[in-house]
């Protein structure tokens, strides 16, 4: 996708003037708001579970390096080839490559963030393949031609009615009725035969499993393993983050994706792959292809970002972020949108690209306390501003006014002097009624609410009297 | 904490540089307040701002220089209270990170942040006090982000004005959602702190309270803010305000009384 964080402000006006997208994300946000804290309420064991799962992240990145080693044996042992990418273009090429050796001309596809990341459909069509997004939302969102817009439900952007009517624009053979189960109905005749006749399928996986050599996908659609079995060949396309050390470890983050993502206790299907078709197996590939994506994991290994690496990818962030909430996903101009993805973005394609996006948050805290693995999502996104002030990047403005309340606030007796001055100031602009409508330099605030009159003197000029 | 400084305890008020400006009696009640529950209080004259614009801005070095003027100012009293969880949890909560590499203030600021408290928290965990005051209305009660997150206010405030008389508490839809407020995120993010504030002021208005209550000067004016240009008579007070029995003028927004 074209990357469009540099013009994030712009965004912002454009998706608050866009009436149903804020009926969608309300209508799913709020859902998955409640949903969740039900779910979470009914799991007794959910702050032991959110510490361990922290725990195993945290030691796993403490040995990386060890356990990718590890998988890449086993995986081999058990008859896949490994590739490692260092950036997103490696992983095009070595995706294109294999399609090109197999002669491919369609491949079907289970949703994968970082299949989005590395620019896979646009691999894809320079290829030549025709792609195939099996995930419901994703199809959705490859027939309006619009990027994913949530890490966990990419067209939530779009209302019922709205899929309803490109359903009945692009399908062959829609459904009448409008309601989800027609809808679905509607999706599953147009795309049930591609499903058989792919040449490849391609995925993503959830965790991989060191000792086994093994990796999981989650879906609840069962896409996953509709889309890997029938075709000669599968590539896995996974961020080199998603490794845990075996299949215990992985069990802990089961019991907490789904409840943290969609609110419920399990998805409706997990499933763990090993290897290729074996002999004796009645069906699935002959051919598995696991490509190990770095694209700046290991320089957030060794900084400050280092937690963000913990992240599971179950959108709970963003599902409870007033900002996301506002404006949905395609705001950020990125692949990752909400909290994790003002982390992200700046980590993985630059901070200059991307000023706005750790500073747009009011650092309120809700989506750390939401997240399943405790990842301090706010301390970053300040670091972050740290580092751009470090670097120079606020505008002479901003730097011009915090120089200068710094001045202020710094010397406790000029800054007396000032507040009293401005304390006399806005009440003039309020001129006895309470309120202010309107103060030069602070359209921002007063364009859409009052100021209130401040008292008569400050707080210390009135201490002072008194005492 | 040794159990002696309990019973009168000698506390530094930190007014706070919101209510210092446009409110203060948010302070004068918290004193008052304060010195019922037995405080001795004093308000050192060399404070001005806990550093959170600069902190929020990414702007360390200015951040780091004045958490030192707090840190200086402050370090002679039992407790540092203060009329907001956002600034109590900059100086508790977050203090923390700018003396990693300076030994020596690390240990100076540790005992600061250490001895600081949100005053609702500090009324009822500290000093086991019970208000003795009457407001008549219906309120409803936004809990500000710092606060609940990073101090877990949340039952302290209910507890208090659960012993006012004449008031009675709604349940707010949405309470723990922030207001949008951010600080400098709403004079850099209007339109977005707008969107975020409509939402609230929507839920606030469905309560059917006539009082709006909180313990953040910053996240009360955003929401009196918006709910006066809405044209809503709403009243808007700091909790603290009510507890004193220091309501009984304008609210947040409101015009004076004539
Ligand atoms: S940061 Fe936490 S809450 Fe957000 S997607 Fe990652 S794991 Fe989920």
């Amino acid at each position: 996708m074209k990357q469009t964080s540099h013009q994030f402000s712009e965004n912002v006006t454009r998706a608050l003037a866009e009436p149903t997208l804020k009926i969608a994300l309300d209508r799913t946000t709020t859902l998955l708001r409640t949903r969740r804290a039900k779910v979470i309420d009914a799991f007794p064991e959910y702050a032991k579970a959110r510490e361990t799962a922290q725990k195993i992240k945290d030691h796993t990145l403490d040995n990386l390096g060890h356990y990718l080693r590890q998988f890449e044996e086993n995986a081999i042992a058990s008859g896949a080839q490994v590739y490692w990418a260092a950036t997103p273009a490696e992983a095009r090429k070595t995706v294109t490559d294999i399609c090109k050796a197999e002669g491919a001309k369609t491949a079907t596809r289970v949703k994968s963030m970082l299949g989005e990341e590395i620019g896979i459909g646009e691999a894809l069509a320079d290829a030549g393949v025709e792609r195939i997004e099996t995930d419901l939302a994703e199809h959705i969102i490859q027939l309006a031609g619009d990027p994913p817009s949530h890490i966990v439900m990419p067209a939530m952007h779009k209302t019922q009615e709205q899929v309803a009517e490109l359903f009945a624009a692009k399908h062959k053979e829609p459904s009448e009725e409008q309601d989800v189960t027609s809808l679905v109905g509607s999706a599953r005749r147009e795309l049930r035969a591609k499903f058989m006749n792919a040449d490849i399928s391609i995925s993503g996986a959830n965790f991989l499993i060191a000792d086994t050599g093994s990796f999981v996908t989650v879906t609840n659609e069962g896409n996953a393993e509709l889309t890997t079995t029938p075709p000669k060949t599968h590539i896995v396309t996974v961020g080199i983050e998603k490794i845990v050390p075996s299949l215990k470890h992985a069990a802990v983050f089961l019991r907490l994706l789904s409840r943290a993502a969609i609110g419920t206790e399990i998805t409706q299907y997990t499933t763990f792959f090993n290897g290729p078709k074996r002999d004796g197996d009645r069906d699935g590939p002959e051919n598995l292809h696991i490509v190990l994506v770095d694209n700046h994991r290991s320089d957030m290994l060794s900084d400050f970002l280092r937690p963000m690496l913990r992240c599971i990818r179950c959108g709970a962030c963003m599902n409870h972020c007033p900002v996301y909430a506002a404006v949905g996903g395609h705001a950020y101009g990125a692949v990752y949108p909400g909290p994790m993805g003002s982390v992200l973005t700046p980590a993985m394609t630059g901070l200059k690209g991307s000023k706005d996006l750790p500073n747009a948050c009011t650092l309120n805290g809700r989506c750390r306390e939401v997240c399943p693995v405790n990842i301090p999502l706010t301390d970053m996104l300040r670091a972050l501003r740290a580092k751009q002030f470090d670097e120079g990047m606020p505008t002479p403005m901003t730097k011009w006014a915090l120089r200068l309340w710094g001045v202020m606030a710094t010397r406790p007796a000029l800054y007396r002097f000032g507040t009293g001055v401005s304390n006399m100031a806005l009440r003039l602009l309020a001129r006895g009624r309470g309120k202010i409508t309107s103060v030069p330099l602070a359209g921002g605030w007063t364009r859409t609410r009052d100021l209130p009159e401040p008292e008569a003197g400050t707080f210390m000029q009135q201490y002072k009297k008194r005492r | 904490m040794d159990a002696g400084h309990d019973t009168n305890p000698r506390v530094g008020f930190f007014v706070t540089c919101i209510v210092d400006a446009m409110r203060p009696n948010i302070g004068f009640a918290s004193l008052k307040l304060l010195e019922e529950a037995g405080c001795t209080v004093e308000v050192p004259a060399a404070q001005t701002c806990c550093g959170q614009p600069a902190f929020n801005s990414g702007d360390d070095a200015t951040t780091k220089r004045l958490a030192k003027q707090v840190i200086e100012a402050f370090e002679p009293y039992d407790y540092i209270v203060v009329p907001s969880g956002s600034c109590a949890s900059m100086i508790r909560s977050h203090y923390g990170e700018l003396f990693d590499d300076d030994p020596a203030w690390r240990d100076r600021q540790r005992v600061v942040s250490a001895k600081t408290w949100e005053i609702l928290s500090f009324l009822t965990d500290v000093m086991k006090y019970a208000p003795k005051a009457s407001y008549a209305g219906t309120a409803t009660y936004h809990d500000s982000c710092s606060g609940l997150r990073d101090l877990g206010v949340h039952d302290q405030p209910r507890a208090l004005l659960g012993q006012v008389d004449g008031l009675s508490l709604v349940p707010l839809e949405g309470n723990n959602e922030c207001c949008g407020f951010g600080g400098t995120f709403c004079v850099k993010y209007p339109e977005l702190s707008t969107a975020i504030v409509t939402d609230k002021t929507t839920k606030i208005k469905a309560t059917k309270a006539d009082t709006l209550l909180g313990g953040d000067m910053g996240c009360l004016m955003n929401m009196a803010g918006k709910l006066s240009r809405e044209g809503e008579d709403m009243r808007v007070f700091h909790t603290i305000e009510v507890l004193a029995g220091m309501a009984d003028g304008p609210g947040i927004c409101a015009p004076k009384l004539k």
